[in-house]
């Protein structure tokens, strides 16, 4: 079975925004929020400062408590790559799938209904890449399934060193950072 | 160094979490409230001591039938999608304590409205026959009073518990993430319900014996405080981070002056000269209770928001 998802070198990424105007453009995101964003992660002591820009969104979690806490089922797994998806006529706006998201990755949109990253399923489900993936200018997104070890993603998760984000909560994200 | 910049600014997501505004913790306000008068209540019902506590008995019940509405009416002006409300009754989650609360709600109204059937008040006789055929029936059988009672306190206590783990079991916020919150609301809640009777029940008996539980509520509810709070202090750095929000952060000022001075100390010092004759019942110590619960659950609501993994790794 597929588990679908998506390795980001950091050391090519130079936070140009593309992928998140790619996301709002295919996915008609509304005006003030993200499905997903740049983050620059600064650490060290001046003058030996390190500077890392990510490109974030859903992590797209295999134990994913916005899923778990759902109290309708709006939340759910997609039996497709077990991506997470939120069916929108099924939620009611509780907002508990926010606030339980250590990554704060969801919103509200506009509608009432929780919003998120959906790895473009519909593009997916043709075998297309995410549209983040498909704009990224140097390359740097790489999306694919983990569960096949010749696929891009297992070979570079193979072969580099890679952090995923806040894995001290538990919830085994699937997005990938090189580093 | 640690210093993270991002584009993302979602409204109520960012800078900050602020997803629950004034309805949720006025809910789990009411909620609590609501639960501690169906253990009273319940209580009262099962050891047969209603005729000695008329206001918890027989008042009480129909008291909290309003009340919970207009705390499930503050949740439902919660909701973002309100047309889509029905959606929870169409499923059952197990893993989700929202789903399991939404159906405990729908079992707490018949549980309340059976307790409000063993003494229709004098006003309301007659107004609906069939109610006066019920609570007649329920009259005769002695064993049905008494698990009416047994119901009620079973409800409130999980309704009680539940007001706790929807929030304790969000580990994604450090602050809620332990397992003394349920305990925490439950006794405050139990805290609250007896200052309530404490402040409107005009038998004298029945207002000194509410004000000694109040005084034992609010005696359990200080270590069980500690206990929350040392839990966290001893847990790992983002639940350090999390207790000094409460401690010496942002919010420490409403918690330790709103929470536990004027919520829990004045009044138990208060009620205990009251309990001992030395002053008064007033209304006084159970308008202090009743508003420190409040308190409580608006500092508990929004502190866990604003803790978060990330933003607690930065703080270091």
């Amino acid at each position: 079975m597929a588990r679908f998802g998506m390795v980001i070198d950091t050391v090519k990424c130079v936070g140009c925004m593309d992928c998140v105007v790619a996301c709002k453009t295919e996915n008609g995101v509304p005006e003030g929020f993200n499905r997903d964003w740049i983050t620059q992660d600064v650490t060290g002591r001046n003058p030996s400062l390190h500077m890392e820009i990510r490109s974030e969104r859903c992590n797209q979690c295999e134990n994913p408590p916005c899923v778990y806490c759902c109290p309708t089922g709006a939340s759910h797994v997609h039996e497709i790559g077990g991506v997470v998806l939120v069916e929108h006529n099924m939620c009611i706006g509780c907002k508990a799938c926010l606030a339980s998201c250590p990554y704060d990755a969801r919103f509200i949109h506009p509608d009432g209904y929780a919003d998120k990253c959906t790895f473009c399923i519909h593009r997916v489900e043709k075998s297309i890449d995410p549209a983040c993936v498909s704009v990224c200018p140097t390359h740097c997104m790489t999306f694919g399934d983990l569960e096949d070890p010749n696929s891009p993603v297992s070979k570079l998760l193979a072969s580099r060193k890679y952090h995923t984000l806040i894995p001290e909560a538990g919830t085994k994200p699937h997005i990938y950072y090189l580093v | 160094m640690h210093e993270l910049t991002t584009t993302r600014h979602n409204e109520l997501v960012d800078p900050v979490l602020h997803i629950w505004g004034w309805e949720i913790p006025v809910y789990l306000f009411i909620g609590g409230l609501v639960a501690g008068i169906m253990i009273i209540s319940g209580y009262f019902t099962l050891k047969g001591q209603f005729k000695k506590n008329p206001f918890s008995s027989f008042y009480l019940p129909h008291v909290s039938l309003i009340l919970l509405s207009l705390g499930m009416f503050s949740l439902f002006l919660d909701l973002e999608h309100k047309l889509y409300v029905w959606r929870l009754y169409t499923t059952f989650k197990i893993a989700s304590p929202m789903s399991w609360g939404a159906w405990i709600l729908i079992l707490v109204y018949p549980a309340l409205f059976l307790n409000t059937l063993i003494r229709i008040p004098d006003r309301f006789k007659g107004v609906v026959p069939i109610f006066d055929r019920l609570s007649a029936r329920i009259n005769e059988h002695p064993f049905l009073i008494k698990n009416i009672g047994v119901l009620n306190i079973l409800l409130g206590i999980l309704l009680g518990m539940y007001t706790g783990v929807l929030l304790s079991s969000i580990g994604a916020r450090p602050l809620w993430n332990s397992a003394m919150l349920w305990m925490l609301f439950l006794v405050s809640g139990l805290s609250s319900a007896a200052a309530f009777v404490h402040m409107i029940a005009r038998d004298k008996y029945e207002r000194q014996l509410l004000a000694k539980a109040d005084n034992a509520f609010l005696t359990l509810e200080i270590f069980v405080i500690g206990g929350f709070i040392s839990g966290l202090l001893t847990s790992t750095s983002v639940h350090i981070e999390a207790a000094k929000l409460l401690l010496n952060g942002p919010y420490a000022a409403v918690f330790w002056v709103f929470v536990i001075g004027l919520g829990i100390i004045i009044p138990l010092f208060l009620q205990l000269l009251a309990v001992n004759e030395k002053v008064k019942h007033t209304a006084l110590p159970p308008l202090l209770v009743l508003s420190g619960g409040l308190i409580l659950r608006f500092v508990i609501v929004y502190a866990g928001q604003y803790s978060h993994y990330m933003h607690q790794a930065l703080s270091r």
